[in-house]
């Protein structure tokens, strides 16, 4: 496939982004250099739930459109989206290890995450077990709105574990409050994440018109 | 809707008591989880209110799953599914029928587990009996809405024994968590108002899951 | 066409499309009561999907349908008007041949369900076997049941697609026997068959789809049996 605009924007603005964050942002005093890859894993978390929030709200509007374009989109926001909440569980446990000395800590936004993450591979487990294309995208939408409407109930659930639960304290690694440098790189990291987002949820998109038009084609060919 | 549902109920729960195989599997399951837990626990490191929790709803979900797949596969081998559809009856009370009926399966297999937890680990759950049994109420509600639904759309499917747990299995998730902890509150001689929070949590997920499971039951049908 | 007795049944342009197949193309015909309509055609002429519409089974995709001057999807008036036959037995084989046949009593909110259900089985000589489990019965003991199932509630419209399937002599001779009274009492059968001599010794209308299409709509009159059966004969063997 011929590299587009919006793709080789992308790049671009993520190498600056990383150059910028390694090289021309300050050290965070207490954490050291691991602290930095809050610039992959925050972003990473961000893309992760617009994404699902993106198949949540085009399966919702394919149920009553019945679009199949909305369907497409559905589908590759699932397997773009899969593949950052990936990025978020495995830079999550590498950043706690130096930081907490446990790769895993339960933390509550991680373990959301890691929810997130079954949801999508049961979405896209789903589509693959369903052969029919309008009985995969009306299934999926299905799956689709009522995962996002679990995301909040996991949120509650773990969030009532840790407050009822008595536990150590441990140190938060986001602050709230970063210096100006730091909050810098992290806005630009957050926004060339989303370009990137955008650019492969484009590329697979176009990917699921040709397949589908394919298909047709087969379809046509034989009947 | 509610006669409709229940006669469609009663039709399942006839069909299961003619054949019996599902309860038993899951009976069976339950209590041979039940023994396996308990030689797998070290009582000197864990005591038995710490463990039973954990054991008692994680055999509940597993053992629940067990019930539902055959709920709409009664329906398969000569469509008895378009002699409903055909039928004046709503497709909302045919979901609701079929989610009564695994209500009482799962329901009557946790009648079973539960009493076998208390007495396999020698907990006095009498004591608890009236709260543990709303606990258990309001948990089968959401593991049955949740799994009648996926049953559904499973059926259809390619491997659909595989497909059911990794569908549902996330959803449980927010009903484990409150139950389990609701729970070990109780075992431990806490206040009931303990458990609260928890019961909040799993009534309001019930709730919200009933609705948008029979809401979206009409499109996991072909029409 | 219309009558007011409820049984008509009248489609205008009703399509029904899977993807970009279309199964049902433009279908306009009407059966009026007391007739009975055999519809023949080759495999995937799209006479099932026509009679799953009608069913309630499936939403068109264009065009509509009415029944008994209702427009589909009518609810639940209009499911109570009509029965279905298929070569499934819709039929739970765990229960047994009066359980099944009462369920579906209940379904269609018969008050007198159990005295339905007794008559059903009988007319269709299946009384003697009534309690015994679906499971323990042959394929056209089990279609008796089914067409009980299907007839308990009086159904004004008859949607029958393949009903001779399994049945032997007997059973295929109650079924017609069935379908005549039926018809003497005023309701509309639609019949999907590919017994030449069971549809047209039925027939009051004969019709053949093909490709979603009608190609014959005719009296059973003006119908000659042999062309007609060579008409068929060519086009089954031309899509083959």
């Amino acid at each position: 496939m011929k590299p587009t605009a919006l793709s080789l924007a992308a790049i671009a603005a993520v190498i600056v982004t990383y150059i910028r964050a390694i090289f021309f942002t300050p050290l965070e005093a207490t954490q050291g250099p691991a602290q930095k890859i809050l610039y992959v894993h925050a972003p990473a978390a961000w893309v992760a739930f617009m994404a699902f929030g993106l198949v949540g709200l085009t399966s919702l509007i394919y149920l009553w459109l019945k679009d199949e374009r909305l369907d497409r989109i559905a589908e590759s926001s699932a397997e773009v989206g899969v593949v950052f909440t990936t990025v978020v569980l495995i830079t999550g446990p590498l950043w706690g290890k130096p930081i907490w000395g446990a790769y895993w800590t339960w933390d509550a936004r991680l373990t959301l995450t890691l929810f997130l993450w079954f949801i999508y591979v049961a979405y896209i487990v789903l589509r693959g077990a369903v052969e029919e294309k309008e009985m995969r995208a009306r299934y999926s939408a299905v799956l689709g709105i009522l995962g996002a409407l679990l995301v909040p109930f996991i949120h509650l659930s773990v969030y009532l574990f840790r407050t009822l639960h008595p536990r150590p304290i441990l140190m938060k690694p986001s602050a709230p409050s970063l210096p100006e440098a730091m909050l810098v790189t992290l806005l630009l990291a957050f926004a060339s994440f989303t370009l990137l987002y955008t650019a492969l949820l484009r590329a697979r998109y176009r990917y699921a018109v040709e397949r589908d038009n394919g298909q047709n084609d087969g379809m046509t060919h034989a009947g | 809707m509610l006669s409709d549902a229940w006669l469609i109920a009663r039709k399942d729960l006839a069909i299961e008591f003619r054949t019996r195989s599902a309860f038993l599997s899951a009976l069976v399951f339950a209590l041979l989880g039940i023994v396996i837990f308990f030689f797998a626990w070290d009582s000197s490191a864990v005591s038995a209110i710490d463990l039973a929790p954990g054991v008692l709803w994680v055999i509940f979900t597993f053992s629940g799953l067990l019930g539902m797949h055959r709920s709409f596969g009664v329906e398969q081998p000569d469509r008895g599914i378009d002699g409903l559809l055909s039928s004046p009856v709503a497709r909302e009370s045919i979901f609701l029928g079929k989610a009564i009926a695994n209500l009482v399966f799962v329901a009557v297999v946790q009648a079973v587990a539960i009493p076998a937890v208390g007495f396999f680990y020698g907990l006095p759950l009498g004591d608890v009996a009236l709260p543990l049994a709303g606990i258990a109420l309001l948990a089968a509600i959401g593991l049955v809405t949740v799994g009648t639904l996926f049953s559904a759309m499973a059926v259809n499917t390619r491997f659909a024994e595989l497909l059911l747990p990794m569908l549902s299995l996330p959803f449980f998730v927010p009903v484990v968590i409150p139950a389990a902890q609701a729970t070990a509150k109780l075992l431990s001689g806490r206040p009931v108002g303990d458990a609260v929070p928890w019961l909040k949590l799993l009534l309001a997920f019930d709730i919200v899951f009933v609705v948008a499971c029979t809401l979206a039951y009409p499109f996991t049908l072909e029409e | 066409m219309e009558t007011a007795s409820g049984s008509a049944v009248a489609t205008e342009n009703l399509t029904r499309s899977f993807g970009r197949r279309r199964a049902v193309d433009g279908i306009s015909l009407g059966v009026g009561a007391g007739e009975t309509l055999a519809l023949f055609g080759p495999n995937g002429a799209g006479k099932t999907t026509l009679l799953r519409i009608l069913a309630g089974l499936l939403k068109p995709t264009s065009g509509s349908a009415t029944i008994g001057g209702v427009k589909l999807p009518g609810g639940a008036e209009v499911r109570r008007r009509v029965g279905v036959i298929s070569h499934h037995t819709l039929l739970y084989e765990a229960l047994t041949a009066r359980e099944n046949v009462e369920f579906a009593a209940r379904l269609y909110r018969i008050p007198d369900f159990r005295g339905a259900s007794e008559r059903a089985l009988d007319r269709m000589r299946i009384l003697d076997r009534a309690d015994s489990p679906v499971r323990s019965l042959s394929r056209g003991m089990r279609q008796r049941v089914s067409v009980a199932r299907a007839m308990v509630h009086e159904p004004r419209l008859i949607l029958a697609d393949e009903p001779f399937t399994g049945l032997d002599v007997v059973g295929a001779s109650v079924l017609s026997q069935l379908l005549a009274d039926v018809t003497q009492s005023g309701a509309a059968v639609i019949l999907v068959t590919h017994n030449i001599d069971e549809g047209l010794a039925l027939a009051t209308r004969v019709g053949i789809m093909d490709g979603g299409r009608i190609v014959l709509l005719d009296d059973r009159a003006s119908i000659d049996r042999s062309a007609f059966a060579q008409r068929y004969r060519n086009l089954v063997a031309a899509g083959a």
